[in-house]
């Protein structure tokens, strides 16, 4: 594949994960537990609406189709997105949402400070930027694993349950595969199975300090690379896509 | 099966304590009070007055203080408290020229 092929597919990952979360995140506003949060909430996830906003017009211009990013977010069928399965896993309680939270600011964190030397200004730019978001957002999910977990009994347990319940979404998010491993040949993309020690020793250090048990891997999700997702997925589009595919071109 | 929120009534107790947040909008000006935020201790309060008063690039220095801890003058002492600077006009600097070149003062 050439490597505008590549960086196509690549970027669109990029943007797909931060886009699903973002819409994810932003299912929260009116109903977190207290109005702070809310907009805390609100705030990571228009954080990652700006990412996703870049790379998908990015990702369009690379495919030269001429699609633009609102054409890529909300015209694309289930099977085209490329996001991991993590990013699209319900909100939960609370502890759930931290959880996921974690292990993905965590994961973009790591990915976007190898991403800032990429030769591809775009990239690369949007690294600068998304870094000291990603800090943010990783620091906030943090905050709140160390409170629920080492908090009451009540919210240790969940707090726990969120863990053991999304750890088989984790390994999805370095999975190499010959996109991710030529670009990152060629100086342009990261291989993202180079972030996982960083990772597990980051989050192994979160849950430690936070009186939480690093779970066993038994088994893992995997396919949202390749447009594979879980049943929630459909649900998520429907409601994202709804209103663009209701009023075509409406705008505020 | 996910785990959902509990789906019972908001709380039956007063919710997280109240915080005043300050901000210094730039280096060499004195922080002013922003507003209050809810947190549970005080390096979350931080963190919400962070997001509530600093999303539009109002700040490069936030304080936060337990609402408790602020001690306030009464609406009662008014008259013996503010009243008498009234009429003391020398206490103002307003009996000299400013040079042109002092624009804030």
């Amino acid at each position: 594949m050439n490597t505008g092929r590549l960086l196509f597919t690549y970027t669109l990952r990029l943007g797909d994960d931060a886009l699903v979360l973002a819409q994810r995140l932003s299912e929260w506003a009116s109903r977190a537990p207290e109005i702070e949060e809310d907009i805390a909430l609100t705030n990571i996830a228009l954080d990652l609406l700006g990412q996703a906003r870049v790379l998908l017009d990015y990702a369009g211009k690379l495919e030269g189709a001429g699609r633009d990013e609102d054409d890529l977010a909300y015209l694309r069928t289930e099977q085209e997105y490329l996001n991991v399965h993590l990013v699209e896993q319900e909100n939960g309680d609370f502890a759930h949402t931290i959880a996921r939270q974690l292990f993905f600011s965590t994961y973009q964190l790591a990915l976007y400070e190898e991403l800032i030397t990429s030769k591809d200004e775009v990239l690369a730019g949007v690294a600068a930027k998304g870094v000291k978001e990603a800090a943010y957002h990783r620091d906030h999910a943090q905050q709140w694993t160390l409170r629920l977990g080492d908090g009451t009994a009540e919210s240790h347990r969940r707090m726990q349950a969120a863990v053991d319940r999304l750890w088989p979404f984790t390994p999805e998010l370095f999975e190499s595969d010959e996109v991710t491993r030529t670009l990152a040949r060629r100086g342009l993309g990261v291989d993202p199975a180079t972030l996982e020690p960083r990772w597990q020793d980051a989050v192994g250090e979160v849950l430690r300090e936070a009186t939480l048990r690093k779970p066993e891997l038994v088994w893992a999700s995997h396919g949202g690379r390749r447009g594979v997702h879980t049943e929630c997925f459909g649900y998520l589009l429907a409601e994202m896509q709804y209103l663009h595919r209701l009023h075509p071109d409406a705008s505020w | 099966m996910i785990e959902q929120a509990p789906q019972r009534e908001r709380r039956d107790h007063d919710g997280w304590p109240l915080w005043e947040v300050f901000i210094r909008p730039r280096r060499g000006l004195a922080h002013v009070h922003a507003g209050s935020v809810h947190a549970p201790d005080a390096v979350m309060a931080l963190r919400n007055a962070r997001d509530v008063y600093t999303r539009r690039g109002e700040g490069v220095s936030i304080w936060v203080v337990p609402s408790r801890h602020i001690v306030a003058s009464s609406p009662d002492e008014k008259d013996p408290f503010f009243d008498p600077a009234a009429d003391k006009v020398y206490r103002h600097p307003t009996f000299y020229v400013l040079p042109k070149e002092v624009r804030q003062m």
